[in-house]
């Protein structure tokens, strides 16, 4: 059987720069077809902002990489126009068990809610979530949208000016120069972009080592995360299993520090190790194995000039918590807009600096999390040991010592508390709608909220009236008006609380900017005024 | 918040320290330490407080 990741999905070309005189300017440039790039081009395209996304590559990405996608991923690549294809193949999971020893101590609902469309995460290989992503950028390039991808395209020199970037990229045919107005780099953790300016990229490497086997069996396991400390399998160790689509399950098993990587690898010692946690009946195939050692680090400033950073380029986590390629969506859903507006004409330059606020915000915060969660795999003292020891053998009988047990806090989206962009709040509203807050999703009419709202500035009125259209500051805004019987329960518990009506004004990333209890266009002009168009609010 | 840990509030010292040093009988290094670090987890359960806790752990560290 032909593998998907050995087919070229965007085989080179000879593209018409390599024949230019001069360079050829482009307002956008990414560098990087993965997961980040891919999203990033088809939220710029599908404004209509041209955009170049180069690769050294003509393939989707090899071997078993990121697996779960967040309910947050999946809500961007609905605004995205992709979204029914990654669920309809994606293994939906809520669940997930903790086992201390052989012993379950805890469970959780990542989703105990209802009133969602998206589940909390779908399990999904890397190189499909890609390959969704390049079949949605031929569709819209059939549509006419200006996305080209350009493979076998390296990177080989970047010389930064003011106002631009003169890339030179190393083609089968030879080399070309390029100039981009932006250069985007979505070129993964060991990022070439990041290496070429030589800006640093700073944290902590945790000694530890771990080993990935995704194995094809037909096996009667739930779709849930299991996640075990001690196991009888690997004592003294971690050990993690998830399904994927098309019978693959995920295996992650802990190995330690001092071990010789390459004999850990052989079949010979996988193949027992994973009989003994499998069950000697269980009949399975080795798809692929690897060994990972990780690190929690960001850069200090993901916006250079005009050389930005998103994905793995900017930051780096353990996979502990799903925190890696979702919040490289995440990234991407917030630049994409803000590009939008300045390539436009629509915002100043410095917009483009809170790009830098709010994710490096989210960066912290996913590295928090993520250190924390490796901090209790993997005690790094004798006391964090027997501390850790206590929790799990506590987490049986107490409740609280199981909201101790940390196998990994798994990814949400960013609130962009203190964001310069966030407007005037009202605080009887509900906490979890402030300004910066991405939306919670709701039944709304006979769909769902975020399907409706997103790529626009949007103005949501409840239980009050709003224009239907408006226009502010050069930008167009849509207006919804939800009358009080059209109001469901689970919009007026996440969006009103108490009040009878409220305001919201929605950015294009599906996050909160401003709310008020009444319709007060001057209000909403002086919300925009400080968001998109004042310079010196982001000094 | 200020915390009145200087103030002697035990019922019972002289019983609670024996009861104390009574729950380690029989047990050795290893259990005795894996005995007080549940412990310290349930006790600060009980006490629950972030405020509290975060100064009980700085007037630990005073000796």
């Amino acid at each position: 059987m032909t593998k998907l990741f050995e087919v070229p999905l965007y085989p080179y070309r000879p593209c018409e720069d390599l024949v230019a005189d001069t360079p050829v300017r482009h307002p956008v440039v990414i560098v990087g077809a993965g997961p980040v790039g891919l999203a990033l081009a088809i939220d710029l395209g599908l404004s209509g902002i041209p955009v170049v996304v180069l690769d050294e590559n003509d393939k989707v990405s090899v071997g078993s990489r990121a697996i779960c996608f967040s309910k947050r991923s999946l809500e961007i690549f609905d605004r995205l126009g992709c979204g029914d294809e990654m669920v309809a193949k994606g293994v939906v999971w809520n669940v997930g068990k903790v086992f201390s020893g052989n012993r379950k101590v805890y469970e959780f609902n990542l989703l105990p809610e209802a009133g969602h469309k998206r589940p909390a995460f779908i399990n999904l290989q890397q190189y499909y979530c890609e390959l969704y992503l390049v079949e949605r950028i031929r569709a819209l390039q059939a549509e006419g949208k200006p996305i080209e991808i350009r493979g076998r395209n390296r990177v080989a020199n970047l010389v930064r000016s003011d106002d631009h970037t003169l890339v030179t990229v190393e083609t089968p045919d030879g080399a070309y120069n390029l100039q981009a107005d932006w250069l985007i780099a979505c070129d993964g953790a060991g990022s070439p972009t990041r290496h070429m300016l030589d800006l640093d990229f700073v944290g902590r490497v945790f000694e530890d080592n771990f080993l990935i086997a995704d194995v094809i069996m037909k096996a009667d396991f739930p779709t849930e995360r299991w996640f075990w400390f001690d196991p009888p399998f690997n004592r003294d160790q971690s050990a993690l299993l998830h399904k994927q689509p098309d019978g693959v399950w995920r295996i992650d098993l802990q190995l330690g520090w001092d071990i010789d990587k390459e004999e850990e690898k052989k079949p010979e010692n996988v193949l027992p190790r994973l009989k003994e946690m499998l069950g000697a009946d269980v009949d399975f195939d080795l798809d692929w194995v690897s060994i990972y050692t990780f690190q929690c680090r960001r850069m200090e400033k993901f916006v250079h000039g005009r050389v930005i950073f998103a994905g793995d380029s900017a930051h780096q986590v353990s996979p502990f918590g799903a925190r890696g390629a979702n919040s490289g969506f995440q990234d991407a859903d917030n630049l994409a807009w803000k590009l939008k507006l300045v390539l436009t004409g629509k915002a100043r330059e410095s917009l483009l600096q809170s790009y830098g606020y709010e994710r490096e915000l989210a960066a912290d915060d996913n590295i928090l999390n993520s250190s924390r969660s490796t901090d209790f795999i993997t005690p790094k003292s004798e006391i964090s040991r027997i501390f850790r020891d206590a929790v799990l053998d506590l987490s049986e009988h107490h409740a609280f010592a199981r909201q101790l047990v940390n196998s990994g806090r798994l990814s949400v989206p960013q609130t962009y508390d203190g964001s310069p962009l966030n407007g005037p709040d009202v605080p009887e509203l509900p906490d979890r709608t402030r300004p910066g807050s991405p939306l919670v999703d709701a039944p709304f009419r006979n769909g769902w909220l975020l399907d409706r709202l997103g790529s626009e500035f949007h103005l949501v009125g409840l239980g009050c009236e709003v224009p239907e259209t408006l226009e502010v500051c050069g930008l167009h805004l849509r207006g919804h008006c939800l009358a009080a019987p059209e109001i469901g329960p689970e919009l007026r518990s996440r969006y009103l609380g108490s009040a009878q009506q409220a305001v919201y004004l929605i950015r294009p990333d599906q996050h909160v900017a401003a709310r008020w209890t009444a319709f007060d266009p001057a209000a909403i002009e002086n919300a925009f005024t400080s968001m998109i168009v004042r310079e010196e609010h982001l000094q | 918040m200020t915390l009145a840990t200087r103030e002697a509030k035990l019922e019972r010292p002289d019983d609670f320290y024996a009861d104390l040093l009574a729950a380690h009988d029989g047990l050795c290094k290893a259990e005795s330490d894996a005995f007080n670090a549940r412990l310290i987890l349930l006790m600060a359960n009980q006490i629950a407080d972030r405020e509290t806790l975060k100064a009980l752990l700085s007037e630990a560290r005073k000796r």
